[in-house]
């Protein structure tokens, strides 16, 4: 069988990270942070637009499944007794594949109720379970509590990060396109039609939710591997918040627009604090620029009146009518 | 038992309130069938309203801690409230009146961060204190009622518990017995044929949008009262709480949204007296859940069926 396109630029990429990735260590901790961020971001901005954009869902709570990869990897490599060398690595990957595991069912248990609800409901619903997840590690003595949970060793570094950043869009580019996966979009389109030619939609809304929640663990195993210290606040409804943002302003449905989300939305945070303290900007003009949410929220708003398929999505699947 | 009983009274205090909110709530979904996200945070801007305009209308009547003082405030925090309201709908939700519900959905979660974060921004992300509208007091349970003296009650929580009381009583009387109200309710059922009989759309969701808003801003001020900190983000967890209570009584149902309101108080309260504080929030949503998944059209809802 001919290896179809999506599968070689996959390999392709793969070999460009293996060769640039040693020289990524040279641009500095600070930069370096930014890249990874970058990294982790696409992973989940990628994953929720396979949810919020491809089959039309709303879930408000991709923080929490990052969560449950997070404390899932990071328990099982702190178990492991965070060895160095390759069996570090393979700790490592191991915990990843746990941690993505684990927020895979997770993501399943959100699904189900999404079989009956919609739009509004939803939302509240995975917003919800957001809270109940964060709740329940707050509670939690084994994950550290409210104290956070820390000296995870320092295993992501910018080649996993972008392997695995590749490798979801490459999952999540191959299931939309694939015959099967028409039944994401279909699900999206019209859900009454999409069951009168006999697809289950429950079965698509459920299957997205469990891709798109074990990408989420991925990603949260990745970051909790690079800060070596989380927290549940940091997998509250700020951070669901901020990827919900990526895919909008990518456009939902659109690959490459929510990657160039991820990548300007991890950006603009740097950017705008270096822009709050320029001496030169009236005092407001700098508060302005320290709360990011103000500048979200209102690109939120406009977008939808004046450009709902999204601000980086030039090439729009034609509207619902 | 004294103390269940006590858990009881400080739910059904709290319960009031959610009550107002979640009454906003279920009117705005009845006439646009959408969840106004930004709802929570006109009530934080009705504590803002009494904190800001609160010490000059007392001066400006040379009241003190008093009832009548109180009634002004908070009849100055709902009408900017309703205003404000107004004004989110006019500029955010008419332009999208015919787009999928998704987009208006997000629209609205956007006016909800853009308040919550324009509010730190303007009133300054700490804590304020609320002024005294009146002065709290423990009241006194008299002796020969027995063991329930021992109870604590506050006159600002039975003086939440009357005005709401108050509130929904007048509510009621506005959409059972006015013109308006007749629209409002017409809409709701078929807002085609209401149009076609004559109801002006853009009048009724406009004059939704005040009432619910002013009752949001009227829950603001009650709950400053009681609990005098307030803070730009405090429309949240209100917010979604209120929410919770009117998915809870059946969304779009009136006397649904009060008996959601008590309950989700009640459960609350319990929760916190005899589990931990810490579950608080879970348990809310746990109960949300629960809800949508076994009856999906809340207590008093009834089930709509959907069509092609």
């Amino acid at each position: 069988m001919r290896p179809a396109r999506s599968n070689l630029v996959f390999l392709a990429v793969l070999g460009v990270l293996a060769a640039a990735a040693p020289f990524g260590e040279r641009v500095g901790p600070y930069y370096y942070d930014i890249l990874v961020g970058i990294g982790i971001n696409m992973i989940l901005a990628v994953s929720l637009n396979l949810i919020n954009g491809y089959t039309g869902q709303f879930s408000l709570g991709h923080a929490g499944f990052m969560a449950v990869g997070a404390y899932t990897s990071a328990w099982l490599t702190l178990r492991a007794g965070t060895p160095s060398g390759p069996a570090g690595t393979a700790v490592f990957a191991g915990a990843l594949l746990a941690g993505a595991l684990g927020a895979g069912l997770v993501g399943l248990a959100v699904g189900a109720p999404s079989l009956r609800l919609r739009g509004d409901y939803l939302a509240i619903v995975t917003l919800g379970f957001n809270e109940i997840i964060t709740g329940v590690i707050q509670n939690a003595e084994p994950l550290g509590a409210q104290r956070g949970l820390g000296g995870m060793g320092k295993y992501t570094g910018l080649f996993a990060t972008f392997a695995a950043a590749a490798f979801a869009v490459l999952v999540i580019h191959n299931l939309v396109r694939s015959t099967y996966g028409r039944g994401f979009l279909a699900t999206h389109d019209d859900e009454i039609a999409a069951e009168s030619v006999g697809l289950s939609t429950t079965h698509y809304k459920i299957t997205a939710f469990a891709v798109g929640a074990a990408f989420a663990g991925l990603a949260g195993g990745l970051y909790a591997h690079f800060k070596q210290f989380i927290h549940p606040e940091a997998f509250g409804f700020a951070r669901s918040m901020d990827i919900v943002v990526m895919v909008i302003l990518g456009g939902m449905g659109s690959m490459a627009g929510v990657c160039l989300a991820a990548v300007l939305l991890t950006v603009l945070p740097e950017a705008l604090r270096w822009f709050s303290h320029l001496e030169a900007l009236p005092g407001w003009l700098q508060r302005i620029a320290e709360n990011r949410m103000i500048l979200y929220s209102f690109l939120l708003i406009v977008l939808m009146i004046a450009r709902p398929q999204g601000l980086l999505n030039f090439r729009p699947r034609r509207a619902k009518t | 038992m004294i103390e269940f009983l006590q858990q009881l009274a400080n739910g059904l205090a709290q319960g009031g309130i959610y009550a107002l909110i979640a009454l906003g709530y279920t009117m705005i979904y009845g006439v646009l069938r959408f969840i106004n996200f930004a709802h929570g945070d006109v009530f934080m801007l009705g504590a803002f309203a009494g904190f800001y305009v609160g010490p000059p209308v007392l001066k400006l009547f040379g009241l003190g801690p008093s009832y009548m003082g109180m009634a002004l405030v908070l009849l100055c925090a709902m009408a900017l409230c309703a205003v404000a309201g107004i004004v989110i709908e006019r500029l955010c939700y008419r332009p999208l009146r015919d787009r999928p519900r998704i987009i208006v959905l997000i629209t609205a979660i956007g006016v909800s961060l853009l308040l919550e974060s324009g509010g730190q921004l303007v009133f300054g992300a700490d804590p304020k204190s609320f002024p005294d509208l009146i002065t709290d007091r423990a009241i006194e349970i008299p002796a020969s009622w027995g063991r329930l003296s021992e109870l604590t009650l506050t006159l600002s929580q039975l003086l939440v518990l009357g005005v709401t009381l108050l509130l929904v009583i007048l509510l009621d009387l506005i959409v059972n017995r006015t013109r308006i109200g007749l629209a409002m309710r017409a809409l709701s059922l078929n807002p085609a044929a209401a149009q076609l009989a004559g109801v002006n759309l853009d009048q009724v969701i406009m004059f939704t949008f005040g009432l619910g808003s002013a009752l949001a801003g009227a829950a603001g001020i009650l709950t400053s009262i009681q609990q005098p900190s307030i803070g730009p983000l405090m429309g949240i967890a209100a917010g979604l709480k209120a929410f919770v209570a009117a998915v809870l009584g059946g969304i779009g149902n009136l006397p649904g949204a009060v008996l959601g309101g008590v309950l989700i108080g009640l459960t609350e309260a319990l929760v916190v007296g005899y589990l931990s504080p810490t579950y608080r929030d879970s348990i809310v949503f746990g109960v949300l859940i629960l809800i949508l998944i076994f009856r999906p059209t809340g207590l008093l809802g009834r089930a709509q069926r959907e069509k092609v």
